[in-house]
């Protein structure tokens, strides 16, 4: 069937995937992490509940955030936080950061032929304290950065972080001379969310933020737009 | 030679761009939308919301969804801004020629009749759907259009991607000996619900009530849903010379101006008038 503009309309094939909509976010200093995603669930137009987290805290200095599809993301975190509790018996000790990112990597790959619908970003401190940024694609493409978004308002944010922390298109200030700290961090994840709560329907009701470092992580939740 | 209506001069290309290279149609913006009109004993409430969205982006937080038709003749509209627009536009002009030439005041069934029209001759392809109301010489009205031309005159009417969230307030506090207040009251409900459950509405509520000779616009009455929550205390400091610049080139803007003629008598005589 053919409509005014040529488009032709095939028949709808069944889709396992849905897409629950939200966004996440991680900044990465020199001795510390913030990581950070709101808590909207949609389908479709409606919202199907203002809080489910999408956020778990893995070890005392890595977290992960997911965006995607909110059962994907439950069953991940699950598979995740128990195969981290079994590493911590057998070994004596938590896994660290770069273990952790590792084993995300892993645990996507090994579902290759029908992939979790789920875009993770891990942050945390590494061994030697140092803030990292680990960003993962759909099937486990792991990369060590300074800065990440997803989700359904990650065009909204990167371009900001790829100005206000990597500096890019700025003449002004020289990377030498600029220094990330914990509170401009912070500030400036609260703000990047929340800008992506004014113009994506789906991110808003609230955010789970979290700022690691070798004190261990300190766990905060505020308010976006609730329409 | 073809004079007004649509020009289909590029339909071919189109359709050739679509098949042959693989062009991707431009998005239109839609108003997603709650739109909401209830009659009450003295005459009507329109009321919306302000998103415009661009797919799951707001294209336009602060929109106006409740044009006028005439003087107490108004429309909500959902469905494609565009369409929306230039739909209400287009009868509320041909509304005014048909008032002076009739030397009547017009009625709200002129303005369904006109619009329904308009509609049904595009089978839907303009995509607006309208939640008209009014008060004229035969009292109070409000209806509600379709795409497709379809008409319904009821008492209470939803429309748009809230329409369910706004219809279930609506169903729950209608009665039919409702006054002024209550009849604002419950509006403004209808269009909070279809702001906080329906992602396609949000921002501000705008009511507008028409009473006989009457008409009240109360532009974003309720904004308590669209304060940004968190604003960071330094602000986003660019210094110059942030950007580069590459080329520079100066005008002068003000030119002196020189004084031809006097007349001051010219400006006395309008004073007079």
């Amino acid at each position: 069937m053919e409509t005014y503009l040529g488009e032709k309309q095939q028949a709808r094939q069944w889709s396992p995937y849905i897409n629950n909509g939200g966004s996440c976010l991680a900044v990465a200093g020199d001795d510390f992490a913030v990581i950070a995603s709101d808590t909207r669930m949609s389908l479709g137009y409606s919202i199907k509940t203002r809080y489910s987290t999408k956020y778990l805290k893995i070890t005392e200095k890595c977290s992960i955030v997911s965006s995607g599809m909110q059962a994907d993301i439950f069953t991940l975190h699950k598979v995740l936080k128990s195969r981290a509790q079994i590493y911590e018996q057998k070994h004596g000790k938590p896994m660290s950061t770069d273990a952790v990112a590792k084993l995300v990597s892993r645990l996507l790959y090994y579902r290759r032929f029908f992939p979790y619908y789920t875009f993770n970003i891990v942050a945390g401190v590494d061994e030697d304290g140092v803030g990292c940024v680990f960003s993962y694609d759909a099937i486990g493409t792991l990369e060590r950065v300074k800065y990440s978004a997803s989700g359904s308002g990650s065009s909204l944010i990167e371009p900001v972080l790829d100005n206000q922390v990597a500096l890019k298109n700025r003449n002004d200030i020289k990377k030498e001379e600029f220094k990330l700290t914990k509170e401009y961090a912070i500030d400036l994840v609260k703000d990047a969310i929340t800008s992506a709560g004014e113009r994506d329907i789906y991110t808003g009701d609230f955010v789970e933020i979290s700022v690691i470092d070798l004190n261990g992580t300190h766990e905060d939740k505020f308010e976006l737009r609730f329409d | 030679m073809q004079k007004g209506g649509f020009n289909f001069d590029l339909y071919q290309r189109n359709v050739e761009l679509i098949e042959k290279n693989n062009y991707k149609v431009p998005k239109t913006t839609k108003t997603g939308t709650t739109i909401v009109g209830v009659v009450f004993s003295d005459g009507v409430v329109l009321g919306a919301d302000t998103r415009a969205t661009s797919g799951p982006i707001v294209a336009d937080p602060n929109c106006e969804k409740i044009h006028k038709i005439s003087d107490y003749i108004w429309c909500a509209g959902a469905g494609t801004a565009a369409d929306t627009e230039n739909t209400t536009g287009m009868i509320s002009l041909q509304l005014e020629l048909l008032s002076l030439s009739t030397g009547r005041s017009p009625r709200v069934r002129t303005a369904l009749t006109l619009l329904k029209n308009f509609l049904f001759r595009y089978h839907g392809y303009i995509s607006a759907a309208l939640v008209l109301g009014g008060v004229d010489f035969t009292g109070p009205h409000l209806h509600m259009i379709h795409p497709h031309g379809s008409t319904s005159t009821l008492p209470y009417i939803s429309m748009g991607s809230g329409s369910l969230a706004a219809m279930a307030v609506l169903e729950t506090g209608y009665n039919s000996k409702m006054g002024e207040e209550d009849a604002k009251s419950l509006v403004h409900q209808a269009i909070l619900s279809g702001i906080l459950n329906d992602l396609g509405s949000g921002g501000n509520v705008d009511l507008c009530v028409i009473k006989h000779k009457s008409m009240e616009f109360f532009r974003n009455v309720d904004t308590t849903n669209s304060k940004r929550k968190f604003r960071k205390k330094l602000p986003y400091m660019f210094k110059s010379g942030s950007t580069k610049i590459l080329e520079k080139e100066i005008e002068e803007k003000m030119r002196k101006m020189e004084i031809v003629n006097e007349k001051e008598s010219q400006i006395e005589e309008l004073e007079e008038l």
